[in-house]
């Protein structure tokens, strides 16, 4: 028994929808919105990318570029001198890695924006997208990606008793403090983000549950705010983190 | 259903509201912490106008690294109001 006492969201929704229950092989498996909306942007960007490759495969290297050639080489020389300056000259590799998770992190957050047909109960309804990124699921999945990146990484370029050394620093007795706050990293940065888009989603659905004329009036702003300029900022700062804890624990 | 139970569970649910209003004072201490951040950085920017920005990047930055408690105190707040497992815990106590 799970009272919603916030009235009048029917345009937004505020909780994560089970569209479909599965059961696989004795574990129910749900089907929630986040899912749905997620891989549909996971396929848009695929596409993105595949379309760019084909019509990218055949330039002539030694004119100029141009066009959208043009935009996206600016775009992954930024992406490379960014990465190269906050990880030093050994991460230059990360490049790849990080711009393909600020690019699906702000594409989920920017979806907030779009409308998009989700099917539920053999029913097509039209409504906003929830961005998946308001679903702890998600953030918690890619904060546990940068934990894992950050022990695994730490380990490959130090050793495992080098690994170790450094979690028992600055003295041995602060061990304990400093596994806390290996911890404490992933989930800090997965509540920093589905905090922000969580919080952005439920004024947005207060609003639209306002008078019409006023909620007309006020969405496009707040829309601006929660969805682009909040959506953007969290995820470069998604990204920065990130890339700051993998290259601390390579030094 | 019991009356008196029924009535337990109201008395839960309006001291969650309560608790939830309590948990967004950790706004406070963000709005200072994001507010000391800002007048820095315009202070940063008179002194230095050429790297404006520089400083706002980094501003918009520490401002929102500053904003990750306040988010915690928002995160229980919605916790208690939208998904509150304090009344789940109440009923099942008399199932």
């Amino acid at each position: 028994m799970n009272p919603i006492l916030l009235a009048g969201a029917d345009e937004i929704s505020m909780e994560v929808e089970v569209l479909r229950h599965f059961n696989i092989f004795g574990i129910d498996f749900a089907f929630t919105n986040t899912l749905w909306y997620s891989l549909w942007i996971a396929f848009f960007l695929i596409l993105f990318a595949f379309i760019v490759n084909r019509k990218l495969r055949h330039v002539d290297p030694m004119k100029p570029p141009k066009g959208l050639q043009n935009a996206l080489e600016m775009a992954i020389g930024v992406l490379d001198k960014f990465t190269a300056e906050t990880m030093g000259p050994s991460g230059k590799g990360f490049s790849a890695f990080y711009g393909c998770l600020f690019l699906y992190i702000m594409c989920c957050n920017l979806s907030g924006l779009f409308v998009w047909f989700v099917v539920k109960d053999h029913t097509v309804i039209f409504d906003f997208m929830r961005p998946p990124t308001a679903d702890f699921a998600v953030t918690l999945g890619l904060g546990l990606i940068t934990f894992f990146m950050t022990q695994i990484f730490g380990i490959r370029s130090k050793g495992v008793l080098g690994r170790m050394k450094a979690l028992a620093e600055p003295v041995f007795l602060m061990t304990p403090i400093n596994l806390i706050g290996e911890v404490a990293n992933p989930v800090s940065l997965a509540f920093r983000l589905m905090g922000n888009i969580l919080a952005g989603t439920i004024i947005m659905a207060l609003y639209y549950g306002l008078l019409p004329m006023f909620a007309y009036l006020l969405t496009p702003v707040l829309h601006f705010y929660f969805d682009v300029f909040a959506g953007i900022l969290q995820s470069f700062i998604f990204m920065f983190l990130s890339m700051l804890y993998v290259s601390g624990a390579m030094e | 259903m019991d009356y008196n139970i029924a009535e337990g569970g109201a008395l839960i649910l309006g001291c969650s509201a309560i608790g939830a209003g309590i948990a967004m004072i950790s706004g406070f201490g963000t709005g200072i912490g994001q507010g000391y951040a800002a007048g820095k950085g315009a202070e940063a920017v008179g002194r230095q106008p050429g790297a404006a920005g520089e400083i706002t990047r980094t501003m918009l930055m520490g401002a929102a690294v500053a904003e990750t408690t306040g988010i915690y105190g928002l995160f229980i707040a919605i916790m208690l109001v939208l998904a509150n497992p304090l009344v789940d815990k109440y009923y099942s106590l008399f199932s």
